[in-house]
């Protein structure tokens, strides 16, 4: 009920065409709450982080991206290989849904967080510590550049949840 | 859930699957054990099929009474619409809300369509980069003992407040015509796309699509083993 009645008072607030029809609908987003941005990571459009450090790089999921999965209950993650930028390499469930997580980067596994598979929720509590997925040796180094400084993954996120 | 995954696919189309079943089959969720979930000995002997799916969500058992509604969107075919499960869910919400609004005390509750506090649909979702499905199974009519195959999860929705199956769930058919129900589906979602109906014969699902769904049927070998998972204090309350 509380949510028809949010859902109700929110249409009026918005009007979106859907051509060829036209009408209300509503703000779908959930508000706005501040997700935390790191300094020294990169970061990809489909939120996830990297942390390169050496010849290796840590990848997770962003405070921005946990937030709106909601309660992770599982995390299916590869053994190990390879990942390549841009492609899902794992995907987590949380209540009701499976999304996929994409590596920004490419390069050979050396490392699988094995703590997510008694604790998926890792990534809720510590999404940049704990909560880390892979490590990676980077196949291509300058693919981290054409990522995302935390100013402009922090705009990027503003801009997002605005435009929603 | 074949279908429903081979249009999760390329081409990347906006579409919306009305799937009648008529097979009885267990759907699993991902992240249980079979033994949590299932009455695996009942299963096995009545030879009941088990698919563990791609999709989130829990384990039901569907039957000819089963309605699947699943749409498979790319992640700009509904105007502000954010991606992510709970968006999704308060979308579809709205949809479904055009369907069963008078019909009985209809609402969305935990992420299940419920008439007052009995569940009527479940739903599930699976989000990749740029597209994702969100799929309900609509109980129209189901079979009251194909419920004891299913345990009483150890997850379980609050409004649930264990009650055993029976006394959780009810029939879409009691609530409206079924007219009603699949036109006013159609009808719902024509308010947010514009439909065009294809034949079933023309979704090609051959091999030459060199599709693999990841959901997949559990072998008989798998259940058996799931017997042997289960630990003995289980078993011996459930003989």
């Amino acid at each position: 009920m509380a949510l028809r009645m949010w859902a109700s008072s929110a249409a009026n607030a918005l009007g979106v065409s859907c051509a060829p029809k036209s009408h209300l609908l509503p703000a779908f987003s959930l508000s706005r709450c501040f997700s935390t941005v790191l300094e020294g990571l990169k970061y990809a459009t489909t939120h996830e982080w990297v942390k390169h450090e050496g010849s290796v790089a840590t990848i997770g999921v962003t405070d921005h991206a946990q937030s709106h999965l909601g309660d992770v209950v599982f995390a299916d993650l590869p053994e190990g290989g390879t990942v390549t930028a841009g492609k899902a390499f794992a995907s987590v469930e949380s209540v009701k849904a499976t999304s996929d997580v994409n590596s920004p980067i490419s390069g050979e596994i050396v490392e699988v967080n094995t703590k997510l598979s008694d604790s998926p929720g890792l990534i809720n509590s510590s999404p940049y510590e704990e909560g880390w997925m892979i490590k990676v040796k980077p196949s291509n180094p300058a693919e981290l550049e054409s990522l995302m400084g935390p100013e402009e993954y922090k705009k990027f996120c503003e801009e997002e949840d605005a435009h929603h | 859930m074949k279908l429903t995954a081979q249009c999760f696919r390329p081409p990347n189309l906006t579409r919306a699957v009305l799937q009648l079943t008529l097979t009885c089959l267990i759907l699993m969720q991902r992240v249980l054990k079979a033994w949590e979930l299932l009455e695996v000995k009942s299963v096995l002997r009545d030879k009941i099929p088990v698919v563990r799916r791609f999709s989130g969500g829990g384990t039901v058992i569907v039957d000819h009474g089963t309605v699947f509604v699943s749409f498979v969107c790319n992640k700009d075919s509904v105007p502000s619409l954010q991606p992510y499960p709970q968006p999704i869910m308060a979308w579809s919400s709205l949809l479904y809300d055009q369907v069963f609004h008078g019909a009985g005390d209809f609402k969305l509750r935990e992420n299940d369509y419920v008439f007052g506090n009995r569940k009527f649909g479940g739903n599930a979702q699976s989000i990749i980069k740029n597209r994702w499905i969100h799929h309900t199974s609509f109980l129209w009519d189901y079979d009251e003992i194909n419920m004891a195959y299913l345990k009483v999860p150890a997850r379980a929705p609050k409004y649930r407040m264990e009650r055993n199956h029976s006394e959780f769930i009810c029939r879409v058919k009691d609530f409206l015509p079924r007219s009603a129900f699949i036109e006013g589906i159609i009808k719902a979602a024509g308010t947010h796309f514009s439909l065009r109906f294809v034949p079933w014969d023309a979704i090609e699902l051959s091999a030459a699509a060199n599709f693999m769904p990841s959901s997949r049927m559990l072998t008989r070998q798998e259940l058996k083993a799931a017997i042997d998972a289960e630990p003995e204090s289980l078993l011996s309350q459930s003989m």
